[in-house]
């Protein structure tokens, strides 16, 4: 008997074929036809291959490493299920599942775009306090408490620096 | 509640005449921002998208953008409401389907409007009648600048802007332009120039964006990338894409013309007639016998001054804008005959089609 082809989305037999060039690969996605109708791909003015293909990217794949986000609970199998992530830490937290993804997304997966100073010396800043904070702990734990003092004076000041400038 | 949206003179879209061109209708911009301190919206839980919300609507208040501007919060919007906005082009239907915890601000020239907790934190568009993309590029950097000045937005230096999305990751910039396109259309090319952009990274799409058809022979065309680029690169990336189009549409048209120049006036004339008589008016066929109008002002048929008119008609005769004008509870049947009414109004204004003064070549 001849391989049937399935439907992508639900393995019922395929019989829409698209074959398009995305980013100089030839990419090919079979579909049923209720599935060809409801993604769109019978309207070519209002179907792009390519985006479809961002959400086929993502599916369940069984060599992923289960990562949870220590941030906000999301896991991979939420990626994999929504294409989304769950908080800004995520793309910390899922980056070498999202690496490879962004290759055939994006015309490349580092930024080129504008840069934020203020966010940026901002986010230095919480750096810096967080390891003033970490060698403070660790005087402490080691009953070194001069160290420790100097460590407390520097957080204050650093603090006291930081108030004039609050942010939300 | 929207009423002051629906009856300012000062509307960009639909009180823009001064800008109006052939082809291009409008020009947008939109980035997306997100905060560090909330999980994205579709993630957070009511009362951290309610926080997001406190925080991000002081920040925009301070904007001199926004001074007259309004503030909608989602719970607050009929769907009635909210289909009118859509059709305005102000938010995006995602954002409609949101039960609370979000909302949108909109300027009082319906230039700027920014969602609250659709899928990113923060939708900041720009729109402008013609095509714009560099002054409005101007002015949406200077709006996020001011923005990110009081707002703690998450920011990576390897995927630049982190949003709910990875395809709109890095500049999180969508740039995109309506585009009138019946010469295309009538033509056949369409699809193949669909093709042929889709293969340099750019999106066609209808008049609402993702999954609506061509109706009114009228486009949206955007980047699909965000990441990789550079904000100038995306928009002259783009921008020498849109022009390349404008450039077949006007030779399709008077290609067009000149082969079926016959067909051509009868379907002209056809639209004139029904837009000008019809008692019963159905949404997709009163944009569709619009856009032959407009491809009429554009061939100097009418008078420059009606581009703008039918313009607005084209936001106006929308099923949200018939059944908001006509009071609640409308049917489908009233409101196409109401919406006949209107066109019929309108175009007893319109002056007859000069067809003797048609112009055959650019």
């Amino acid at each position: 008997m001849p391989n049937i082809l399935k439907c992508c989305q639900c393995d019922k037999p395929a019989t829409v074929h698209l074959t398009q060039i995305v980013n100089n690969k030839i990419i090919k996605v079979d579909l049923c036809e209720s599935c060809a109708q409801v993604k769109g791909v019978t309207d070519p003015s209002g179907f792009s291959l390519a985006d479809f293909l961002s959400n086929q990217q993502l599916a369940p794949d069984s060599k992923d490493k289960n990562i949870t986000c220590k941030d906000c609970g999301f896991t991979t199998v939420d990626f994999r299920r929504t294409g989304r992530l769950g908080c800004a830490f995520c793309y910390h937290s899922f980056s070498p599942l999202i690496r490879p993804v962004l290759q055939d997304m994006h015309i490349a997966t580092t930024h080129k775009g504008k840069v934020p100073e203020i966010v940026l010396s901002r986010q230095m800043a919480v750096a810096e306090l967080q390891s003033l904070k970490d060698s403070l702990q660790e005087a402490i734990e080691k009953e070194a408490y001069e160290e420790a003092a100097k460590y407390r004076d520097q957080i204050q000041s650093f603090n006291d620096a930081s108030e004039s400038k609050k942010f939300t | 509640m929207i009423e002051s949206i629906l009856n300012s003179d000062q509307a960009e879209l639909t009180q823009g005449s001064k800008k109006s061109s052939p082809v291009v209708l409008s020009s947008r911009v939109r980035l997306a921002r997100n905060l560090t301190s909330a999980p994205f919206p579709e993630r957070a839980s009511l009362s951290q998208r309610r926080d997001v919300m406190t925080k991000c609507s002081g920040q925009i208040a301070l904007l001199p953008m926004m001074k007259n501007g309004l503030f909608f919060d989602i719970v607050d919007l009929s769907d009635l409401e909210k289909q009118v906005l859509v059709e305005r082009h102000l938010i995006s239907r995602e954002l409609c389907d949101i039960v609370s915890g979000s909302g949108v601000f909109i300027n009082k020239e319906q230039t700027c409007s920014i969602m609250i907790n659709e899928e990113d934190h923060l939708r900041i568009q720009f729109l402008k009648t013609g095509f714009n993309l560099r002054s409005l590029w101007n002015k949406i950097d200077s709006i996020d600048a001011e923005l990110e000045s009081g707002l703690d937005l998450a920011f990576s230096k390897e995927f630049g802007y982190l949003t709910a999305c990875p395809t709109n990751l890095g500049t999180a910039l969508r740039a995109s332009v309506m585009m009138h396109l019946p010469g295309l259309v009538i033509s056949d090319y369409m699809d193949k120039v669909t093709r042929a952009v889709n293969q340099l990274g750019i999106t066609v799409r209808g008049l609402f964006g993702e999954g609506s058809d061509a109706t009114g022979h009228v486009f949206q065309i955007s980047n699909q990338q965000t990441l990789g680029e550079s904000e100038d690169a995306i928009m002259s990336r783009l921008g020498a894409v849109l022009k390349t189009i404008i450039d077949h549409e006007i030779n399709a048209r008077f290609k067009y013309l000149e082969e079926n120049r016959a067909r051509l006036l009868d379907q002209i004339g056809r639209a004139f007639g029904i837009l000008k008589h019809a008692h019963v008016l159905n949404s997709k066929e009163s944009m569709n016998m619009l856009s032959l109008i407009r491809l009429a002002v554009d061939f100097e048929m009418l008078p420059e001054s009606n581009r703008a008119d039918i313009d607005r008609l084209f936001i106006e005769c929308q099923p949200g804008h018939i059944q908001h004008a006509a009071g609640k509870g409308i049917e489908p049947d009233a409101r196409d005959i109401s919406r006949a009414e209107k066109v019929r109004a309108e175009f007893s204004h319109f002056p007859t089609l000069a067809f003797d003064k048609i112009k055959d070549s650019m």
